[in-house]
């Protein structure tokens, strides 16, 4: 909706009003050379909005401005807006403002017959041409009608002004009452028709708003919708949303978050540099505890950090991280981290918005912490926060700063608090509590986190003394085991490593002394070989002798025979 | 308080001490501002003769003096003196209705 109309040649020339945000929405501001009305309810800051048309366009757009006032004298006005740093008298002074206070004192009027208002005209062409203004402001030109009584002839007179302001050439603002049923009390809409614009100020439980919206802008896009505006000490700002078009620049680098388990379960490697990481869980899951940590890890960076708490003081909250081994004082001395505290309840949520732009464009910091998210809901609904946060999200993307959120969601039902922005950021890490046995322990996952790989895995998210950390949980037959189930779990691990390495040298012995035994019994069954062995041969040797003897025997004997046969035959 | 004032002034007034100071404002020669002109001639000669000052400032000649005296109206008439301001404006058609507004009325009464 809010287009670049500067660059677009068939758009109206138009006139930047220098209000931060409205020139955005109307993508340059009002139509030059036509006037413009600004209507609204008492107190809605009307007149606000168009003395800061005309002292912006002097001072920083170098347009002379009249201002005609019907409702306040000259000196009022200059003490209303001085405390905005708008010096009218001096203005005057160097020729760049003309104010001229028409005062209609109804009681010393008598009319009488045809008039016509030229005398008003005179005036402002005199104002006009004596500073050479090219800005003219009309506030309330509406009192005409409870000054002057021949209504037909105001009316004629009038649309002839806004005529005659055409012809010469300024632009102009007239602000008017509104009326029921109508923009204007009387009107002023049929005349006025080039631009509208309508001021608002609600109260909803207790809390206001002031919005604005653009009704008509004829000849041009504008966006339409209600924006929250607000008045402070640098006058009227309001917020459109900012990047509509989602077209800002991302950045591959990544940031460690300073839970070196965190980063493993990101790849190693922690977020992306300006992405918004959300961090949801119940009441007391160490929410707080893991944005200050990234903040930490951003300070050590020297990187400036600024952190927004809407529920603990920022002392509060570095004594608490002071315990757990987080030191964010240096910080703050060293000017690296900023802490800003505020109750949602003390403004409405657009107040809340602006003085978040504020400071960040002030700060300049590379990370945003925002704690918690959730607590701005008091002050408005949760369509209310998300368009703010949506707002808020896009401006530090488009500045690439990374923002880190904490969300309280109830009852431990993760769609309840974290619907609404969940689906905006680029990384979810949900703290859950685990609760079993008699012990309330956290886990941590992570939902989602676009454009790496990530973890499924649950892991056991433990505050020490030096910080948080996230310890593997056990997950064994019964499930997930965490706290002192893991922990004895661990024990029992750890016995059953050592007991294994006592029964391995147990057995070995065992089978070293078997071992020996073999060995032995093989060496005497050696033995016992080696001497059957001996037994057998020497049986041969035995049997080898005795035939050699027998044969020796044998011999003797044919020869004894051969010598005495006779001896024989005489046998 | 007016009450008495004026009371006062009357009796001086008779004394043909008491002047008037009025002055009109037009812007050019327009039909409005000529038949005011006219008009305011016929009754400060009928009522006030002798006993008043008139001025006639032509705001297309003199701009700057529209603000001094909360111009807005043309035609517009601007009793001075006597105090307290009066203004009229319109072409002072309604003859009544300029008496009134002037407070010249009970003065024309005690001449008449």
């Amino acid at each position: 909706m809010v287009q670049k109309t500067k660059k677009n040649k068939n758009s109206i020339p138009k006139t930047p009003t220098g209000i931060a945000g409205f020139d955005a929405l109307t993508g340059g501001g009002v139509p030059t050379g036509r006037p413009t009305l600004v209507c609204g309810m008492a107190g809605a800051g009307k007149t606000l909005f168009s003395i800061e048309f005309v002292v912006r366009g002097i001072l920083e757009f170098n347009e002379p401005g009249v201002i005609m006032a019907f409702e306040e004298k000259k000196e009022e006005l200059e003490m209303n807006v001085l405390s905005l740093g708008f010096d009218l008298q001096k203005l005057q002074k160097q020729g760049l403002l003309h104010i001229d206070n028409v005062h209609i004192e109804r009681s010393e009027i008598e009319e009488t017959g045809e008039y016509d208002l030229d005398g008003l005209f005179i005036r402002l062409g005199h104002a006009i041409d004596s500073i050479g203004a090219k800005r003219v402001m009309l506030d309330t030109i509406e009192n005409l009608f409870s000054g002057l009584t021949n209504e037909s002839i105001i009316r004629a007179e009038l649309r002839r002004l806004f005529g005659w302001l055409k012809d010469k050439g300024v632009t102009a603002m007239i602000t008017a009452e509104k009326g029921k049923g109508m923009l204007t009390r009387h009107g002023l809409e049929e005349y006025v028709s080039d631009c509208v614009v309508l001021l608002e100020h609600r109260v909803i439980d207790k809390i206001s708003t002031r919005l604005l919206r653009v009704i008509k802008y004829r000849g041009s896009l504008h966006g339409t919708n209600e924006y929250p505006f607000l008045i402070d000490e640098d006058g009227i700002s309001v917020l459109p949303v900012t990047a509509l078009e989602l077209n800002y620049g991302v950045s591959k680098e990544r940031i460690l978050t300073g839970i070196p388990a965190l980063d493993d379960m990101l790849d190693g490697r922690g977020f992306f540099r300006g992405s918004s990481i959300l961090f949801s869980g119940t009441a007391g899951t160490g929410k707080t505890s893991l944005a200050a940590t990234i903040a930490n890890a951003s300070c050590l960076r020297k990187e400036r950090c600024l952190f927004f708490a809407f529920e603990e003081s920022p002392q509060q909250i570095i004594r608490n991280m002071h315990s757990i081994g987080i030191n964010l004082q240096p910080h703050i001395d060293s000017g690296i981290l900023q802490m800003h505290a505020a109750r949602p309840t003390t403004f409405g949520l657009e107040m809340h918005l602006v003085s978040i732009y504020k400071k960040i464009r002030q700060f300049k910091p590379s990370t945003v912490v925002l704690d918690p998210i959730t607590n701005l809901i008091t002050v408005g609904s949760m369509a209310e926060v998300k368009s703010i946060l949506i707002r808020l999200i896009d401006f530090l993307q488009t500045e690439q700063i990374t923002f880190v959120l904490t969300a309280l969601n109830n009852n431990n039902s993760m769609e309840q608090a974290d619907q609404g922005v969940s689906s905006l950021v680029d990384a979810w890490i949900q703290v859950r509590d685990l609760e079993s046995d008699g012990e309330r322990n956290r886990g941590i996952y992570i939902m989602k986190s676009r454009g790496m790989n990530h973890s499924n895995k649950v892991r056991e998210f433990v505050i020490t003394d030096h910080g948080v950390d996230l310890v593997d949980v056990y997950q064994g037959p019964e499930g997930v085991v965490t706290g002192s189930k893991r922990r004895e779990q661990e024990l029992k691990e750890i016995t059953g490593v050592q007991m294994r390495e006592y029964e391995l040298s147990v057995n070995n012995k065992e089978i070293e002394r078997k071992r020996r035994v073999l060995e032995a019994r093989i060496a005497s069954l050696q033995e016992e070989f080696e001497s059957m062995r001996d037994v057998l041969n020497k049986t041969f040797e035995k049997e080898d002798y005795q035939n050699e003897i027998l044969a020796k025997k044998r011999a003797e004997i044919s020869n004894s025979t051969k010598k005495s046969n006779g001896k024989d035959k005489g046998k | 308080m007016v009450k008495t004032k004026e009371n006062k002034t009357i009796k001086h007034s008779s004394d043909e001490d008491e002047r008037w100071e009025l002055r009109l404002y037009v812007a050019g020669n327009t039909p409005k501002s000529i038949a005011a002109l006219a008009n305011l001639k016929k009754y400060c000669e009928l009522h006030l003769e002798g006993r008043y000052v008139l001025e006639v400032i032509d705001l297309l000649v003199q701009p700057q003096l529209a603000a001094g005296d909360q111009i807005l109206a043309i035609p517009t008439l601007v009793r001075k003196v006597p105090v307290p301001i009066r203004k009229i404006i319109g072409d002072l058609s309604n003859e009544e209705k300029v008496l009134v507004g002037l407070n010249i009325k009970p003065i024309n009464k005690n001449h008449g």
